[in-house]
This record gives C-alpha cells, structure tokens and sequence, in this order.
C-alpha cells in the first residue's frame, strides 16, 4: 500500500479495501519510526490526523466523498493552517499556530477531504536548496543520509520519497519543487505562475512563489494539481481562467512531439553522470515518437544573478512584516521600539535568510535601484523573451534538472555561491513565469537524476502527458531508495 | 564593486538588523561574493529594454469596497507576542 499512486489509493477506499483512519495510521507510523532519523517532518498531529481521517471515512460511507477523500497527504511547512503550528523553517516563527487557512489547505482538507500527515521541514523561508538553513535541522536524502535532500522543499520530497506519504505540495520559487524532486527521485511540478493560489502560502519573493506537487509518478502530480489549482479572489495574482482537468493529456501520444533541446543546458556546467542519463532519456522520447530541435537560451546564464536580485528585493519587503509586533518571535530583552526590531530579527531569522534581506535592502536602496533592480527586471524580460521565441520552434524544453545529484550535507553551505548555482537550470523558469517539471530519469552513482521538462504557459496538461508517456515506458520513478520497509 | 563594513552596518541598520562587528565581517565575505555574481548582468546592454516585473503582464484586479471578511481580530491577536484591551504592545515611542 505505501507504494500506491492516488488512483489506487482511491479506489481503495472506494471499495471499502482500507480506511482513512487506517490509511493514515499507515503513514503515521512510518513517520514515528522512521521521521527522527530523516527529519523530513517538523510537526505531527496523530489526533488531528486521525480526526480528519475519521471525517473523511464519513464522507466516504456516506457517498459524498470526492476523488481524493481519505488520502493522506504532506503539507510543506509553508502553508498556513488553522490549528496547526505553521513555522517555514524559521525560528521566527517556531511557535506560530496559524488562526486560518491557506487556500491550497482549504482546497485539499476542507474540499477535497484529503488528510494532513502534518507539516514538512523545509529551508528557512524556503530560501536554500539543500534544506540546511532549516532552524529545524537539515533533512537526511533517503537515498543516502549522508546527503541533502535538496531545498527548499527537501521535507515533503524526503517525506515521499521514503514512503512517509503518498504524496505532498510543494512551492517553487526558484526551483524548490524541481530540485528536491530530481534529487530524491519524485515528479514534481511547477505550474504556471498563477495558477495555484499564494493566499496563506508565506511569502518569499511573491512575483516568483508558487505552490505545486510533489508525487511518485506524473499522473498524481495531475489529479493533486486538480484539487490545488483554480482562481481566488484572495490572491491579487491568481489567473482568472476556466478550471481546467490537467489529466486529461496523459494518454496522448507522443507522435510528432518536438523537444526543444537549450544549447546552453548541454554546455560545460554539468556533472556527467546526470548528462548521461539525460541524453538517455532524450533517446527514449525519440523512440517514443518525438522529434528533438535545437534551440537557444542565449540570456539563460543571467539567471542566476538577475534571480538573486529580484528575489532578495522581494525578500527584504515581505519579510519586514517579522517585526516582533502582531505575531511570531519577539527577543526577550530589549530598550525601544528600533531595538526590539532589530534584536528580534536578529535573533529570529538565520544567516541565509538575513544575508538575503540585506542584499534586498542594498538593491532597493538609494542610487542602486537602476543598476541592480531595474538591470535585473530587464534582463527578466529577456530571459523571458527567449522562452517565447524557443517557443516557436518546439512544443517542450528539455534538459537537467540539476547540475548534480545530491549532494553531500555541509558540502556548499560554507559558500553561498556554490549553493546558489544548483539552481542554474530551473531559475529562468521562475523569472519567466513557465511551468516546469522534474521527472526521475536514471541515476549517477546509485543517485537519482531529474530531468526537467519545461512548457509554454498553461501548458501543464500537455507537460503531464509528456512524462507520463515517459513513466509508461521506463520504471526509474518505480525505484525505491534502500531500508524504507 | 566590494561593499565596505560601514556599508553592511547601514544596510542592517535600513534592514533593523542588529549586526555584530564580528557578523560584519563574515557577512561582508559573503556579500561581496554573491555581488560578484550579480555583476554579471552589469556587462549586458539593455537599452530600451522593459523591465518585467512579474510573468503575466495584467494589471490589478479591482473589487468593490464591500466589507468581505468577518471579524477574527481575537484569533490574529491570540498569536501577538503582547497585547492588552484588544491592541499591540510595543516599547514606549512618545515619552
């Protein structure tokens, strides 16, 4: 059963073959036996696990109950909600209980009748691809445990990668769904910048955050991404666009199906192992029916920098809102009012996080906002153009993923730069706005590889077809790491 | 460019966060290393370039001014660090 997908799982309670409370009392004791070694879970809840499975086992008795009702799921640490402590991986909000609803929470619990295994570690303010700058200590890569899990959702991809959950969200702001995914062998997916509502899903760098799934195989990743996307009204960016079923290309062929191949993916940068089997899994599309074209990012190298630009700027305005006043941490002593904020921020945010607040700080300020922030928001418009004329060309982008497998703790957390650029390939996707996805496609050294597919806007459904034509053919996302039954 | 540790101080400072002599330093390192990254973009002409600051180019949608929300002011202030009569404590600010 913990190797089910969600179609499974569904028609499971369906047809009476399991509960929800015993479904859930399933993964809630993997997590007691198996969370304190991996700590890929930060909070747990039996009692309101099982109360909710019990509310969903109702619904299912009564008839009521929708298509993902009953299933257990994990929530990354980031969405607010009602009850349960909400931390993002900060100290400045280690005991913040969330008085409402995110409404990805309300979609999945409240609508869908899905139960919440709790809330999954993540790095501090989801900023970090590693899961070290977690207040909470790093999580263990059951794939090897002396290993990140990479970040900054590196809980929830741990969590499903050892079985702990079926599935779990995840968010992406610059490649924090993708990343953990490719190096702990799961398919998660970034949608459309938009498509998935921020309300209660705390902010980061709001032009560029946004929620996702994170599952074992493509087709999960399409039924979560049913219940998790839609219009809100209480996000100021959320697209007004008809609900739309995202699994509804999964068995398209692939026939005719052209790959866009980045010049710039294929470059110097990555590691041969994930190479290889990227150029394996090229070979496999082409077999499937797809035809490869060259195309070129030619701007995609100021990613990175225009990235740790914007997002900091971002950064250091939403994160005032820390101040000590209305909720979260407040230092213990104290003389004014300037030196209760600036001893409470220094005492509640950890190091990665301060140091991206003051680049904020310094690109925001006087006489640097043109040659930092502007440059930066300019170079945005042509990575983004880039995308739209690469569009013209193919109907996906493929390529790594990650320039590395998983790496080992403590191995970049020395220099800030190094950790940054394990993001190369997937940050041009955020400053775009694009869906992207990460799909399990082999392994280095006993290592999982992502593979990371990238599609027009709102191309999600036709995204989902493409690796779930690829998951019918090949059985990577199958593998399971050692020493998880 | 390299940033000096005053700088690092006053940019804490505009941040409100207190900053060691000792943190200084070591932020500064690291500062100055990832503004050599960013540098990059310095090289590149984008004269006449629109900046984009957000993946869809829509302008805010409006609503009308209706009250839409209830009133849960006793849970948001549940979670303040110090309240009393229904408002936010601080440190005295007008003597």
């Amino acid at each position: 059963m913990i190797n089910a997908g969600l179609k499974e799982l569904s028609q499971a309670l369906a047809a009476k073959k399991i509960s929800s409370v015993e479904l859930s009392s399933l993964f809630l004791d993997r997590i007691e036996r198996l969370n304190p070694d991996l700590n890929a879970f930060v909070t747990v809840n039996r009692e309101k696990s099982l109360k909710s499975a019990a509310e969903a086992d109702a619904r299912l008795a009564a008839g009521t109950a929708g298509a993902l009702t009953g299933i257990p799921i994990a929530q990354k640490d980031i969405f607010c909600a009602e009850g349960w402590t909400t931390t993002c991986g900060s100290k400045m909000l280690a005991n913040f209980v969330a008085p409402y609803d995110a409404t990805v929470i309300e979609k999945l619990h409240g609508q869908a009748g899905m139960v919440s295994l709790g809330k999954t570690n993540m790095d501090e303010f989801a900023m970090g691809s590693s899961n070290e700058t977690s207040h909470f200590g790093p999580v263990k890569n059951p794939w090897d445990r002396t290993r990140v899990p990479g970040g900054s959702s590196g809980g929830s991809a741990a969590a499903v990668a050892a079985r702990l959950a079926p599935i779990a969200t995840g968010t992406d702001t610059g490649g924090s769904i993708r990343q953990p995914a490719a190096l702990c062998n799961l398919t998660g997916l970034k949608p459309t910048y938009g498509v998935v509502s921020r309300y209660g899903m705390i902010a980061y760098a709001s032009s560029l955050d946004q929620g996702g799934p994170m599952a074992q195989s493509a087709e999960d990743c399409a039924l979560l991404l049913n219940a998790m996307a839609g219009f809100d009204p209480r996000d100021s960016t959320s697209l007004e666009r008809p609900a739309e079923d995202y699994a509804r290309d999964l068995d398209k062929p692939l026939a005719g199906l052209r790959i866009g191949l980045p010049r710039e993916f294929f470059a110097a940068g990555c590691d041969a192992g994930v190479m290889d089997a990227v150029q394996a899994a090229i070979r496999a599309y082409e077999k499937l029916g797809a035809t490869v074209v060259d195309i070129s990012l030619p701007n995609s190298h100021l990613s990175v920098p225009a990235y740790y630009v914007i997002a900091p700027a971002e950064a250091s305005s939403n994160l005032s809102r820390y101040d000590g006043v209305r909720y979260g941490y407040r230092a213990p002593e104290y003389g004014n009012l300037d030196d209760m904020y600036m001893k409470t921020r220094a005492q509640g945010f950890g190091a990665e996080v301060k140091r991206r607040i003051l680049i904020g700080a310094y690109v925001l300020s006087h006489g640097y906002y043109d040659a930092y922030y502007l440059q930066a928001q300019r170079i945005r418009r042509l990575i983004a153009n880039d995308f739209v004329e690469a569009f013209k060309s193919c109907d996906v982008i493929v390529g790594p993923t990650s320039p590395s497998t998983a790496f080992r703790l403590g191995e970049k957390s020395a220099d800030p730069v190094q950790m940054y650029l394990s993001d190369i390939y997937t940050i041009a996707v955020n400053l775009a706005g694009l869906p992207g996805m990460s799909v399990p496609c082999g392994f280095a050294d006993g290592l999982p590889v992502g593979l990371q597919l990238i599609g027009n806007y709102f191309d999600e459904a036709r995204l989902l077809g493409v690796a779930h034509r690829y998951q019918v053919a090949t059985d990577w996302h199958r593998r399971l790491p050692g020493g998880i039954d | 460019m390299s940033l000096t540790l005053d700088q690092v101080q006053r940019i804490a400072h505009l941040a409100r966060i207190e900053v060691s002599e000792a943190e200084a330093l070591t932020t500064q390192g690291h500062l100055n290393g990832i503004f050599q990254l960013i540098e990059q973009m310095q090289a590149v002409d984008t004269a006449g370039v629109e900046p984009m600051a957000h993946a869809q180019d829509l302008s805010q949608r409006l609503r009308d001014d209706a009250v839409s929300e209830p009133d849960r002011r006793a849970a948001y202030q549940a979670v303040a660090p110090e309240i009393e009569a229904g408002l936010f404590l601080v440190p005295k600010v007008i003597e």
